[in-house]
């Protein structure tokens, strides 16, 4: 009976603690927003450069309900996110639900690519070292640790250098084609696979060395049979536990790496956002990157269990 | 975070013992740590020009014997700026990183000293930080306090202080319930004793060692809202700043990017190698 209600108790308890990063979320940018010196009616006109009359001013105010009390407006604003709508953009004059419905499958696409090619770099990497011995592990770690120590910003502008202007092969910017999706994917899997290497690799080899892992070399396996039938799985566990936080990394990156090539994306939306101060934009893209990291950091922990049946029983 | 989660597989002897170039790496990172430190205090001892005298005439010259980096834009000395930019990319992203730690201190020990209710809340809102991870939480807090130095800096201090409030919390916990305070709590030892002389002691040694590892972390969270136009403004020798200026000139002088990228790449990676060295020792210990 307990363990029927188990499930919905787990889910139950996501859903509210979901529910409550987003109320918080919102609260924190209203407030703070308002604690900065300024005219936010101002800044819906454009800022302080757009030198509106005091008529407009004055329009502004009543249009978006800057002349209530502050509490009022709170409620106001949390009224209309629990309806799930976003308001308008300032600086683009559209709803900032159809805005970010529109951004959100590029930035997806990019980081699902991403991981994808950072998990294969990371246990391609692990795996060889395994297999090869000290002098390999030493050129792993090596690897590993300057590829996390890479700026996403300037490992894009040294891939624009070497395989747009220098060979040629691959399009600098985002041209709609396939082919352009290939340096943002790599730029943003790099440094991951670095970070990701360096825990996948040392579980891996404590997967090596451990009792299983002589029992099936008793048993005849050779090395490789060891690693892909043995290791492998051990090496994943981390991989997986840690993919929120990889999730959480990718859409980071994607800020940079998207403005960098020009490609349209979560991230491009909201460092636009940032630099003309559209407070609905930045506070819909935040909620809506927030969302998304708390469904793939439930999504990590179904599947951390799913792979590893240890933790079922605990 | 993920350095930080692989710390269990140090307190194995024989893997360290398996990875015999890990002491040369150690030892070139010590060496190039030093060499930056020594940059960002006398810059002018390693530097040949003023990083900020502009010489139109000798604008984007490529790397040459008379200026090893090249020149920009303006014909000032890549080299020469890159060694100045070492103190405020450093400095900056030691203050961030103090702003960090000194934050996950405060919310680390309260949820680890302060009962179950304060844990609870503390934990709700590390959730509510999580949820905006690396640069998002920085860039909605440039959206609020709006761009410039001392915002960016407190943007990445907070963005990474989550991260470290985790890892103290735990720390604190951990030794709360040993063995050790549990003696001394048996013996009467005031409360305050027990806390100042046993746990905040055996609690905090990891402070230092997550320093040293997210250091680099901020120098490029720090380095990249510079680049984006959001820190330290382009006139600046600050390396980010320096790649914003050469991101317009990427195609005819790629030394403008290159160079100031390596040097952030050195910090962030001495930050990792040396951290975790000191997380090897004081594991060991």
């Amino acid at each position: 009976m307990a363990d029927q209600l188990k499930p919905v108790r787990w889910v139950l308890a996501k859903v509210l603690g979901a529910a409550f990063v987003l109320w918080a979320v919102a609260t924190l940018i209203f407030f703070g927003i308002r604690m900065i010196p300024g005219d936010p009616a101002e800044a819906i006109l454009g800022g302080p450069g757009s030198q509106a009359s005091p008529e407009a001013l004055e329009q502004v105010r009543r249009d978006y309900g800057l002349d209530q009390p502050l509490l009022a407006q709170y409620a106001a604003q949390l009224g209309r996110l629990i309806r799930g709508d976003l308001g308008d953009s300032y600086s683009l004059r559209m709803p900032v639900a159809d805005l970010i419905a529109n951004q959100l499958p590029g930035t997806l696409l990019l980081s699902a690519l991403s991981l994808l090619v950072a998990w294969l770099l990371a246990l391609g990497l692990a795996g060889w070292s395994t297999l090869n011995g000290r002098a390999a592990g030493v050129v792993a770690s090596g690897l590993e640790i300057a590829a996390a120590a890479v700026p996403h910003f300037w490992l894009a502008s040294v891939l624009i250098l070497l395989f747009s202007n220098s060979l040629g092969w691959l399009p600098p910017v985002n041209t709609g084609s396939a082919d352009g999706l290939i340096l943002p994917v790599v730029t943003l899997a790099l440094p991951l696979a670095g970070f990701l290497g360096q825990v996948m690799r040392e579980s891996m080899l404590a997967a090596m060395s451990s009792p299983f892992a002589l029992s099936a070399r008793a048993r005849g396996e050779g090395e490789s049979g060891v690693l892909f039938r043995h290791a492998l799985r051990h090496a994943a566990l981390p991989g997986i536990a840690l993919s929120g936080w990889a999730f959480g990394n990718l859409l980071s990156g994607a800020v940079v790496v998207e403005s960098i090539f020009a490609r349209p994306g979560l991230g491009r939306t909201l460092l636009n956002a940032v630099t003309l101060r559209d407070i609905p934009l930045v506070t819909g893209v935040a909620l809506v990157s927030a969302l998304a990291y708390v469904l793939v950091m439930a999504a990590s922990d179904v599947a951390e269990r799913a792979a590893d049946p240890r933790l079922r029983t605990a | 975070m993920s350095i930080f989660s692989s710390r269990r597989s140090h307190r194995d002897p024989a893997l360290a013992a398996r990875f015999p170039g890990l002491r040369g790496l150690e030892i070139a990172a010590a060496a190039a740590a030093l060499f930056l430190v020594f940059a960002a205090c006398f810059p002018t001892l390693l530097a040949p020009f003023d990083p900020l005298a502009i010489n139109p005439a000798d604008a984007f010259q490529a790397p040459s014997a008379a200026h090893w980096f090249g020149t920009d834009e303006s014909g000032r000395d890549i080299y020469s700026r890159v060694v100045h930019g070492a103190r405020p990319s450093l400095l900056i992203g030691a203050a961030a990183t103090a702003i960090g730690l000194g934050l996950a201190l405060l919310l680390g020990t309260a949820a680890g000293l302060g009962g179950r209710w304060l844990d609870f809340g503390i934990g709700r809102i590390l959730e509510v930080l999580f949820a905006l991870p690396g640069l998002l939480l920085a860039l909605v807090f440039i959206a609020i306090a709006g761009p410039g130095i001392t915002t960016s800096v407190v943007a990445v201090g907070l963005s990474t202080a989550p991260g470290y409030a985790r890892i103290i919390r735990g720390q604190i916990a951990q030794v709360r319930s040993s063995p050790m305070v549990e003696a001394a709590v048996v013996l009467g030892r005031s409360p305050a004793r027990v806390l100042g002389r046993h746990i905040l002691p055996n609690a905090l040694a990891p402070v230092f060692v997550l320093g040293t590892l997210g250091l680099g972390q901020a120098v490029v969270w720090a380095s990249s809202l510079s680049f984006l136009g959001l820190g330290a403004p382009p006139p600046a020798a600050e390396w980010g700043a320096m790649l914003a200026a050469g991101r317009t000139y990427l195609g005819t002088a790629w030394w403008m990017t290159l160079f100031p990228g390596l040097a952030i790449v050195l910090a962030a990676a001495c930050s990792t190698v040396l951290g975790r060295a000191l997380q090897r020792r004081a594991v060991s210990r």
